[in-house]
């Protein structure tokens, strides 16, 4: 009979699933950040005039910025001259279709669950794959052009879509946003870029799978989805990255716009590598997402499930500018071993008749450390404002953190904000008396754990609820000591 | 059906349970009485195989198997049941999904395949009216913001579902009025038969009452003192345990 401790040892020890590597010819650029690199950049990428301009904007921001002080860890030192800021498969010719996609590529893919053969690939979800900087394949694009919905590579809106790229691109996120984001302004590679026309339903879940594979490179991909007047899509990122001992930055953009009645609902499972278990390695996901009610009545969603990364940084935020507009942040953040988690959300009540819904259960295992940080924040005009927030953290053991820091604003007599808040610790006693019943321990863990969060993994497309289930029993298995 | 031999246990380095003695057969029902700290709950946590108790010396076993050596889920699997003191509150999980799981785990343990959506439903629906417990509850999160009866009650709503071959009631009674207590009591009876065998830890004679005992046993200082029938369960109400303790000191001196 294995004791707690010694299913703690063998979890440690278990690797981390997605952690291979893929060996395949790559267009590298040299390590530094500068000016040059920025160019190059945007030569590789054929871009117009103003969006070097942008670029540059941004290089420029970045470099009257420190890093800030505020978040609840210790910044980890960051050589951004050491990192190469392009690394993309290389390939011979423009592509015209998947089958000239390196099969090496695909493979990798394929083994990620993430099939880019549309024969092969889940019906109802097409998929935007970004390998390292660039964007490899897209899946079911021409399907969903038929209905006059966008869904490419950012690459390729720049080419086909300049308009619309320009006429949206850092208007959520400007270029100066913060050091990351002024960071992603300037060298950004690739991404997806998503628009639903006006009164379309998308048909299918739109998603993005991001995979780093080369060492010292940073990705830095920028998302951006308009939602035009009455549409709605739902989308969802999924990302890992190979096991290198080594730290590596992942500092992404991505922007929201719902129009008048448009509703965005985005999704995010993230898994990059976290390290091992002394917190050596992993990812520095330090990501800056920010969504836009633009119009009446429109609605952006996001859910997000964190269990990788060394270090997750990030608030998906909502500006609720439209009147009668909603916001809904949904959160799971998992650590354990030495992983940190500072995360949360932004809500700025604009419009009046503004509503906006938080739910965020941090879970702390290990020695890992969970802040929530969240900002509710109701302006002079947003007249009838509600929010409502519930913040619960859960304790796996002796030694993990969990922290939180709520900030409410109000500015406007006529709102109305609640919030919740509880800790609660999963307890020698409740696994017992599951083990009492006939369920195993690590069945026991993925009982609670999976009914603690049940709130918000509803929320995510059935599909993927039922992975990112799955994803939370690996996570936490043996954690219980 | 469980055998213990000359059982010791401590927990924190203080000895509890110092040579225990007790043979169950099929379909018997055994009450332990005793006085406060005298080792009652110690010895269903001991056969649960809760894991702060260690056993320094002695045997159990059930259906020829070393209980000792079984994880806490493999002794309920093989049909060990125990009916908790403190029933805990568990969030978000539903008395439903958990009961069928449990049942699950069972199941795949003996071999059988899982069971049917339409089979559970029909089985929760016979047992809940069987042991008379209420449907709302059912569908609630496991025991959260459940009253000291209900959870009670759901112990025993459970002990009907997972059917067991050895049940053991650790002071089921506490904490019931005498509605509850006659309830409870009423679905243990129905559930009494041939082949299934319990074991009633209680401070009080009343429960007795009602679920009559084939064997009342005497726990005192980590010992069975006295063995007799439900008539010394009676004997008891009346003089108290002095009695036995003062006899229990002659012997020994």
């Amino acid at each position: 009979m294995m004791n707690s401790n010694e299913i703690i040892d063998d979890i440690a020890n278990k690797e981390y699933e997605f952690g291979f590597t893929t060996d395949i010819e790559m267009d590298i650029a040299p390590p530094g950040l500068n000016e040059d690199i920025i160019r190059f950049i945007s030569a590789k990428k054929n871009e117009p005039e103003w969006l070097l301009e942008w670029r540059l904007k941004g290089f420029a921001a970045f470099k009257k910025m420190q890093f800030p002080k505020w978040q609840h860890f210790e910044m980890p030192e960051l050589d951004l001259q050491a990192l190469s800021y392009y690394a993309a498969p290389k390939k011979k010719k423009q592509l015209n279709s998947l089958d000239e996609v390196d099969p090496e590529l695909l493979a990798t893919f394929e083994k990620l669950g993430i099939p880019l053969n549309e024969q092969k690939a889940l019906t109802g979800v097409a998929v935007d794959a970004v390998f390292d900087s660039v964007s490899v394949a897209t899946t079911f694009k021409g399907k969903l052009k038929e209905m006059g919905v966008i869904f490419c590579s950012f690459g390729e809106a720049v080419q086909e879509y300049p308009d619309l790229v320009k006429k949206y691109l850092g208007t959520v996120v400007p270029h100066s946003d913060n050091i990351f984001a002024a960071l992603n302004s300037a060298v950004f590679s690739d991404g997806s870029f998503t628009y639903i026309p006006k009164g379309v339903r998308c048909p299918m879940e739109l998603s993005t799978y991001f995979r780093i594979n080369a060492q010292n490179t940073g990705q830095f991909e920028r998302t951006l989805i308009v939602a035009d007047e009455g549409s709605y899509v739902s989308y969802l990122e999924g990302c890992t990255a190979p096991m290198r001992d080594e730290n590596q930055l992942h500092a992404a953009v991505v922007e929201l716009v719902a129009l008048d009645h448009a509703e965005i609902k985005y999704s995010t499972v993230q898994n990059w590598y976290p390290g091992d278990k002394d917190g050596k390695g992993g990812i520095y996901n330090f990501v800056t997402k920010r969504g836009i009610c633009k119009g009446n009545a429109s609605k952006i969603s996001w859910t997000q499930v964190e269990t990788g990364s060394a270090i997750t940084w990030k608030y998906p935020s909502v500006i609720l500018q439209g009147d009668y507009s909603e916001g809904e942040f949904y959160s799971v953040a998992v650590v354990r071993n030495k992983q940190i988690a500072d995360t949360g959300t932004k809500i700025h009540h604009i419009g009046k008749g503004t509503k906006s819904r938080i739910i965020s259960k941090g879970i702390s295992a290990g020695r890992g450390d969970n802040s929530y940080r969240g900002l509710v924040a109701v302006g002079p005009r947003a007249d009838n404002a509600r929010n409502f927030t519930q913040c619960d953290s859960l304790l796996i053991g002796n030694d993990c953190g969990s922290h939180t820091f709520p900030y409410i604003e109000s500015r406007n007599k006529t709102a109305m904000i609640e919030h919740e808040a509880t800790t609660s610790k999963i307890g020698e006693d409740q696994i017992f008396y599951l083990n009492a019943r006939g369920i195993d321990t690590e069945k026991a863990v993925a009982l609670i754990v999976n009914g603690y969060v049940k709130e918000v993994l509803n929320q995510l497309p059935m599909e993927f609820a039922v992975e990112a289930q799955k994803l939370l029993s690996i996570t936490l298995e043996g954690s219980v000591g | 059906m469980l055998t213990i031999k000359n059982l010791h246990a401590e927990v924190e380095g203080k000895q509890i349970l110092k040579g225990i003695n007790l043979e169950i057969g099929k379909g018997e029902t055994h009450a332990i009485m005793g006085p406060n700290g005298s080792g009652k709950s110690s010895l269903a946590s001991v056969l649960a195989g809760r894991d702060n108790y260690t056993v320094t010396e002695g045997e159990v076993w059930f259906n020829g198997k070393n209980l000792l050596d079984l994880s806490p889920e493999d002794r309920a699997r093989e049909g060990v049941f125990l009916a908790f003191q403190y029933p805990v509150e568990i969030p978000g999980v539903s008395n439903l999904n958990f009961l069928k799981t449990a049942l699950n785990e069972i199941r795949t343990y003996k071999g059988l395949p899982a069971i049917e959506g339409r089979d559970f439903l029909k089985l929760t629906k016979e047992k809940q009216q069987l042991v008379d417990f209420n449907a709302n509850l059912m569908n609630r999160s496991l025991n959260e913001g459940f009253s000291g009866g209900e959870k009670k009650r759901n112990e025993i709503f459970q002990l009907a579902m997972l059917d067991p071959q050895l049940a053991i009631l650790d002071e089921t009674d506490s904490g019931l009025d005498i509605d509850a207590l006659r309830i409870v009591s009423n679905g243990v009876n129905k559930l009494r038969d041939a082949e299934k065998s319990f074991v009633v830890i209680t401070h009080y004679q009343r429960l007795l009452e009602y679920i009559v005992p084939d064997f009342v046993h005497v726990l005192y200082n980590g010992r069975i003192i006295k063995t007799g029938t439900k008539e010394l369960a009676l004997e008891l109400e009346e003089r108290g345990y002095d009695w036995l303790k003062e006899e229990l000191h002659l012997k020994e001196a």
